[in-house]
């Protein structure tokens, strides 16, 4: 005999207990905060959506949104199609496989204000390795004083740390072709193009999709390579969205703002994810 | 379109192979002739594959040479041979259609869209795919899949040869039989040489005019399905072609001469001279079921009790336990109205159909039953 009841909530409950303390429920405490003053528990005001249409209205926001979109889209362009070349061209077998792969592990397992250290020093035009090599082949670079320099560094340090992640992934994903589809292409005469084009991008691109959303969320939310390396200068030329929104809310306290300028960091993240994995995904369905 | 020649061909997936059981191919010489229909049949790892793949230029042999039409291909990629091959799981390309998928192969060697076009229709007619020719390849069932890869081996009209690595076993056994037909029709329309690899020896006798047996690396027997059915020159051929198999008897030179547990056989004496110039090795008598009489006890050399009677529909195959000190069984098909003896029965092996092995291979056998 079959009972049908409703028992089978009781083992998701647990989920949820646990979704509630780690997600809803701080950030309905942040949609407390968005919409009310406070001042201590007992002094408190109803704004409804006026830190909202502050915050909207703020340049501070406006630029470092700009900031922050071509920040992101710079390190897409570069990090995926070099994560994929890297990929095609590390070894199938051999003693090169797990050599390659503790190589590109490394970068992957350095802590964030570390790697913003190591390049602080790498950068230097007196003792660091980059900053002396350019300065000595006569260009002028100096990340600390060069917003232009400041930008490429950051840029160039979040490539050395996270191109490997998307290698990875796209290695991943090719080790899973079967040798059976390379066979068949040999005997359909199929030139290399054909053989990435119509093999391995298809079977690259559920990783590609996990790829791309999480190298768009890590660096749209990026805070302590930046924060490490220049501060957010020089300037506010690497003043990222997540470093306005600690000086909102942790150098000045203005909670209500920051609360908001959160939920709204929050739905465009959401957003922009949604739109790639609609993008990436909607081909499926067609016959 | 070529005939395809093997010379002293050899392969071993070892560095350096030490003995006979490192190779996964043994020494063979062999040849497809142009226009053929053949199978190459055999159990599973026993070499057939990689035969296959060696003949296509994917594997490059370790020793010998591998020629079309008299010119060595060993160094020639795939590509460079023009050879087309058809694997045992289906391989279709998910992003294209079907009809991208059967036009690729024509594209990549740059033909013209108007010749690409009909030659993907004239094929897709011949495998019935013509209304899922627009379809994305991705969706299809396996059996589609598997006929969209067949279509892409077939719709290239200038190959030396179109290889299958058992390119049935994913269809449902109803299209199976249709496939086949398909093949057979197209093999007659294009005359391309085809090798067909399986381990069923009735796809294999539907599809081939000639079969080579492959055992342990090596071809056995090359021949037409009644050869092999009639004349197996090893015993492998013999057990593994028909169903059942053949008996297989050890037997032994006495002072009378072949004597089998003790009892004298009558066995011509050309064949008692042949098998005593080679004493030493293992000698073995052979019947298959199909010929084995089972006769009134009085009337025979031999004898025994049936064990099991199987009745498969058309015929009967009856097992009969000799009573002699080794007691093997016999297998004995009969038709679906033959009685089956009760108790004792004589057992009697026509000699026109006695076949002898030494060390698994046949000795000679009088010309006319050849």
């Amino acid at each position: 005999m079959k009972t049908y009841n409703n028992k089978a909530w009781w083992l998701v409950l647990p989920v949820f207990v646990l979704v509630a303390f780690s997600a809803i429920i701080p950030m309905m405490t942040v949609v407390n905060y968005s919409v009310q003053d406070i001042f201590d528990p007992s002094t408190r005001y109803f704004v409804g959506t006026e830190w909202y249409r502050e915050i909207l209205a703020d340049p501070r926001l406006h630029d470092s949104l700009v900031r922050q979109f071509i920040y992101s889209f710079c390190v897409l362009a570069i990090e995926v199609p070099l994560g994929i070349i890297v990929a095609l061209s590390m070894p199938r077998r051999g003693l090169g496989v797990p050599f390659s792969l503790i190589l590109l592990s490394l970068p992957l397992l350095v802590p964030w204000n570390v790697v913003g250290t190591i390049w602080q020093i790498i950068g230097r035009e007196d003792i660091g390795l980059y900053g002396w090599t350019l300065n000595s082949l006569g260009l002028d670079y100096n990340y600390a004083s060069n917003p232009r320099d400041a930008w490429i560094t950051v840029l160039v340090m979040d490539v050395w740390h996270w191109t490997s992640l998307v290698a990875l992934l796209c290695y991943s994903g090719l080790r899973s072709i079967p040798d059976v589809y390379y066979q068949a292409a040999r005997i359909d005469r199929a030139s290399h193009w054909a053989v990435f084009r119509f093999i391995q991008l298809p079977k690259l691109k559920n990783v590609l999709l996990i790829a791309v959303m999480l190298r768009f969320m890590d660096s749209f939310m990026i805070y302590t390579e930046p924060f490490v390396l220049t501060g957010g200068g020089p300037g506010t030329a690497t003043t990222f969205l997540s470093q306005t929104l600690t000086q909102m809310a942790l150098g000045q306290f203005d909670l209500g703002r920051a609360a908001a300028f959160s939920l709204i960091y929050f739905l465009i993240i959401l957003l922009v994810t949604w739109v790639f994995y609609t993008a990436m995904t909607h081909n499926d369905d067609k016959g | 379109m070529a005939e395809i020649r093997l010379e002293q061909l050899a392969h071993s997936y070892h560095g350096a192979p030490s003995g006979p059981a490192d190779y996964a191919l043994r020494p063979m010489d062999h040849v497809w002739e142009q226009g053929g229909a053949y199978a190459l049949l055999g159990p599973s790892g026993c070499g057939k594959s990689t035969l296959l793949n060696i003949i296509s230029g994917l594997l490059v042999p370790s020793e010998g040479r591998v020629l079309y039409d008299g010119k060595s291909v060993n160094d020639l990629t795939p590509q460079q041979r023009n050879i087309a091959q058809v694997f045992q799981f289906p391989v279709v390309y998910d992003t294209m259609t079907v009809h991208e998928n059967l036009a690729f192969p024509l594209r990549n060697q740059g033909q013209s869209r108007e010749r690409i076009d009909a030659r993907v229709r004239e094929v897709a007619e011949a495998l019935e795919i013509e209304p899922l020719l627009n379809r994305k390849a991705q969706n299809l069932t396996a059996d589609e899949k598997q006929k969209v890869s067949m279509g892409r081996g077939l719709v290239r009209d200038d190959v030396a040869a179109i290889l299958f690595d058992e390119p049935l076993t994913v269809i449902d056994p109803q299209l199976k039989w249709r496939l086949r037909r398909k093949l057979k029709e197209i093999h007659q329309r294009f005359n391309v040489t085809m090798v067909y690899v399986t381990h069923d020896q009735l796809e294999a006798s539907t599809f081939a005019d000639k079969i080579a047996v492959m055992y342990e690396g090596q071809i056995v027997q090359f021949g037409t399905p009644r050869e092999l059915f009639e004349n197996p020159q090893h015993t492998f051929v013999g057990y593994f072609i028909g169903s059942p198999g053949m008996n297989l008897l050890d037997i032994a030179l006495g002072a009378s001469g072949v004597e089998f547990d003790g009892h004298a056989l009558a066995v011509p004496d050309a064949i008692v001279d042949q098998l005593r110039q080679r004493e030493g090795g293992r000698l073995q008598l052979g019947i298959r079921p199909e010929f084995v009489q089972l006769v009134a006890a009085d009337d025979a050399v031999l004898h025994g009790y049936v064990d099991l009677v199987q009745d498969q529909g058309t015929f009967k195959i009856v097992d009969v336990r000799l009573d002699t000190p080794s007691a093997p069984v016999i297998k004995a098909r009969l038709g679906e109205e033959a009685s089956v003896p009760e108790g004792r029965t004589g057992v009697h092996f026509p000699e026109a159909w006695q076949r002898f092995y030494i060390d698994d291979h046949l000795v000679g056998v009088a010309d006319e039953n050849l």
